[in-house]
């Protein structure tokens, strides 16, 4: 890790920090599409980070992972869940189970938490890795975090392919880690199967506690 | 069908016949039109993979970076793929009457018996993975494929229990990727870059010079992301919904197999911090959540009305059972712990058997619905008392010994401990025994429900499956050879 110059290392963490950033901007849009919005501009931001980890780190095969990252999660997610919406008639405007404010105030809570959490661990590492995990984990966290305070299905589904970009990101941050792109393939076929989960069983709104009564109105795909 | 793989060099492999064939069968069962040779096709690609694990007994291929079996996979591996036989039997036969009951279309079937093998193949593939990577790919491909029949008979219930699974479980293994990440972070600057690190073979000799901060929060993590898998207590509300949707051999293969694959993913990780020695001991995490996960359970056994959902609550139990012997920790309480896995997956999917049973012929999975089977159906209802008063502990059955074991070892070096162990066990064993009493006895209901057409062949099929699996947890109750109580000790010590 010694021929990584001070350059790629600010690089590398500000992209990082965009991730992170998109990921609070996350938690307070009132609004379905601007959430499709602005995740497709944290997956924009990960694909980012993931080619510049293959040229820092001489891996080229985190390219394939930055090419996924921006095909499948910052371009045909986003269409394809903007198309759902329509076609199923979900509502636009998304509630919150908390105000924006706590929302905010138990985001920077949590990000406090990643970095004292993870930098003390980590002296022995490389500060490349070190700060782009506690960036990471902070993004896995506020994913959680979406998921819980959005009741929505669409939303909760964008809440968990956020913490999904958390965890790419540490993935790729983690120098020689193999099986990446294995991996984030592997979360692609996860997310594409909710997509069409939402689309065949037509789970519109409402997973207030995941519960059945919450399920409004459900309607079978052959009846 | 598999014939192209004797071309192979490593044909005389056990692994890749474990592996192969699953896999190739789920490819072909995908076009196999006909369900009822698919159904055949199911049971004879499992055979075959039983076969194969039992050759693994004597002849154990070397390690690989991608494959291993050591002593303690081993006996799980050949476990997954003898509950897979039973199941596959069971299910050829429960199929055949639910495509009578007309309540599956071929397209269904199809797709059911191709993610039954799929389904073996990731579980196998997760227990004999020597890379943490590869592991937890397995696994998640598990889930998905558990999902797709979950949500098999596409009723609004089903449908809600899938998509819960599906968010938990997704949320659950992405924590465990994150752990997963943090172990290789902390191996990378011991081991060096690439697959050495995620190795378990090669981490376990090194373990010791890992840091271990890392380690204990690495080991956050995957408690929590494969112990959702496993369903302990605080992160189990997955799991009773999708044992009760899906179609009942799905069920047992879910309990008695499943929850064991991700059990063993967390059991691996403990070795490793075990190793290591300075970071954080997992016992009293584990021995915590076992026991939550079993008074929770215990308690909301007395308030089920749904048979499946009964047995599910039971299934976190014994988890929580098994975790919490793990947690203990020393040779006495792994071996109870090893055993206890083994006499739960026997005991629950033969109980599994059962109910699949009962459901279709009663037409109901209410248990205020179910009466009198000892009078009606005299071969299942003995049968179906007879796995429940082993899974709620009574001797002479395996599970009594097993349970037995887990409190007297706890006596020994926890004795206030053991109390609370004790007293759910008991909580638990009122409730399914107040519960067996409502449906084995009694009169039976007056109209003969639904029998369907039900030829003897069919139902002497279904009950096959059952009655092994009974007679293996009595014999083990009554007598262990004295090989196996050798290898679980060897296991129990490997485990610290």
């Amino acid at each position: 890790m010694a021929d990584i110059s001070q350059f790629s290392y600010e690089v590398a963490h500000l992209i990082g920090a965009t991730v992170l950033m998109a990921g609070f901007q996350l938690l307070y849009q009132r609004r379905l599409f601007a959430v499709l919005n602005t995740f497709a501009f944290q997956a924009l931001a990960l694909a980012a980070a993931a080619a510049w980890q293959a040229h820092v780190q001489h891996a080229p095969h985190l390219y394939i992972t930055a090419a996924i990252a921006l095909v499948f999660k910052a371009m045909i997610v986003p269409f394809a869940l903007h198309w759902l919406v329509e076609k199923l008639g979900i509502h636009r405007s998304v509630e919150t189970a908390m105000s924006i404010g706590w929302t905010m105030t138990s985001g920077v809570a949590l990000v406090a938490l990643s970095i004292l959490l993870v930098l003390p661990v980590t002296a022995n590492a490389a500060a490349l890795t070190r700060e782009s995990l506690a960036l990471a984990m902070s993004v896995i966290l506020l994913g959680l975090l979406m998921m819980i305070t959005r009741h929505n299905a669409v939303t909760q589904v964008v809440g968990f392919m956020a913490l999904e970009n958390g965890l790419i990101l540490a993935a790729v941050s983690a120098k020689g880690m193999p099986l990446v792109v294995e991996i984030s393939i592997a979360f692609s076929v996860l997310v594409a199967m909710t997509l069409f989960g939402i689309f065949f069983f037509r789970i519109r709104e409402r997973f207030e506690t995941l519960d059945l009564n919450d399920l409004e109105t459900y309607r079978g795909d052959r009846q | 069908m598999m014939g192209h793989l004797a071309n192979f060099p490593g044909a005389d492999n056990p692994l890749l016949w474990i592996l192969g064939v699953p896999l190739g069968s789920a490819g072909f069962l995908v076009v196999l039109k006909e369900w009822r040779v698919a159904t055949w096709v199911n049971v004879v690609a499992s055979a075959i993979t039983f076969a194969s694990s039992l050759m693994l007994l004597d002849h154990r291929p070397a390690a690989t970076r991608l494959l291993f079996i050591d002593d303690f996979n081993v006996y799980l591996v050949v476990l997954t793929s003898f509950i897979g036989l039973t199941t596959a039997v069971f299910s050829a036969a429960y199929i055949a009457r639910e495509s009578e009951a007309q309540r599956l279309s071929d397209l269904h079937l199809r797709f059911y018996h191709s993610m039954y093998q799929a389904f073996l193949f990731t579980m196998l593939l997760a227990l004999t993975a020597n890379n943490t990577g590869v592991m937890w790919v397995a696994v998640e491909a598990a889930t998905l494929t558990t999902v797709l029949m979950v949500s098999l008979y596409r009723t609004r219930e089903a449908i809600e229990a899938a998509w819960k699974y599906f968010i938990l479980c997704s949320v659950g293994i992405g924590l465990a990727l994150f752990g997963t990440t943090l172990v290789y972070l902390a191996a990378q600057p011991v081991m060096g870059d690439g697959a050495d690190a995620m190795a378990w073979t090669l981490m376990i000799k090194r373990a010791h010079a890992f840091q271990p901060d890392l380690l204990n929060l690495a080991f956050v993590f995957v408690l929590v992301g494969y112990g959702t898998k496993v369903g302990l207590a605080p992160l189990h509300s997955w799991l009773p919904d999708a044992h009760a949707e899906g179609p009942t051999p799905i069920s047992a293969v879910l309990s008695g197999l499943l929850l064991n694959v991700a059990l063993y993913a967390l059991l691996r990780f403990k070795m490793l911090i075990a190793a290591n020695g300075q970071a954080l001991t997992p016992g009293p995490l584990l021995v915590m959540m076992g026991l939550s996960s079993l008074f929770l359970a215990a308690f909301m056994l007395y308030r089920r009305g749904d048979i499946k959902r009964l047995f599910a609550y039971s299934s976190i139990e014994h988890m929580g059972v098994i975790t919490f012997a793990f947690g203990m920790g020393g040779a006495l309480a792994n071996f109870a712990g090893l055993m206890h896995m083994t006499m739960h997956s026997l005991t629950k999917s033969a109980i599994f058997f059962a109910v699949g049973i009962i459901s279709q012929n009663e037409g109901t999975k209410r248990i205020a619905d179910i009466r009198g089977l000892t009078a009606s159906h005299p071969v299942l209802g003995w049968g179906f008392v007879l796995a429940v008063l082993a899974i709620a502990g009574l001797p002479p059955m395996g599970v009594f010994m097993s349970e037995f074991l887990v409190v007297s070892s706890t006596f020994a070096r926890q004795p206030l401990l053991a109390i609370p162990l004790a007293l759910g066990l008991l909580l638990a064993f009122g409730a399914l025994v107040s519960r067996l009493q409502m449906m084995a006895f009694g009169e039976p209901p007056k109209v003969v429900a639904s029998h369907g057409t039900a030829t003897t062949f069919s139902s002497i099929l279904a009950l096959t499956p059952l009655w092994v699996h009974m007679l293996l947890v009595l014999v083990a109750g009554l007598y262990l050879p004295k090989e196996l109580v050798a290898w679980f000790q060897v296991v129990a010590r490997l485990l610290g």
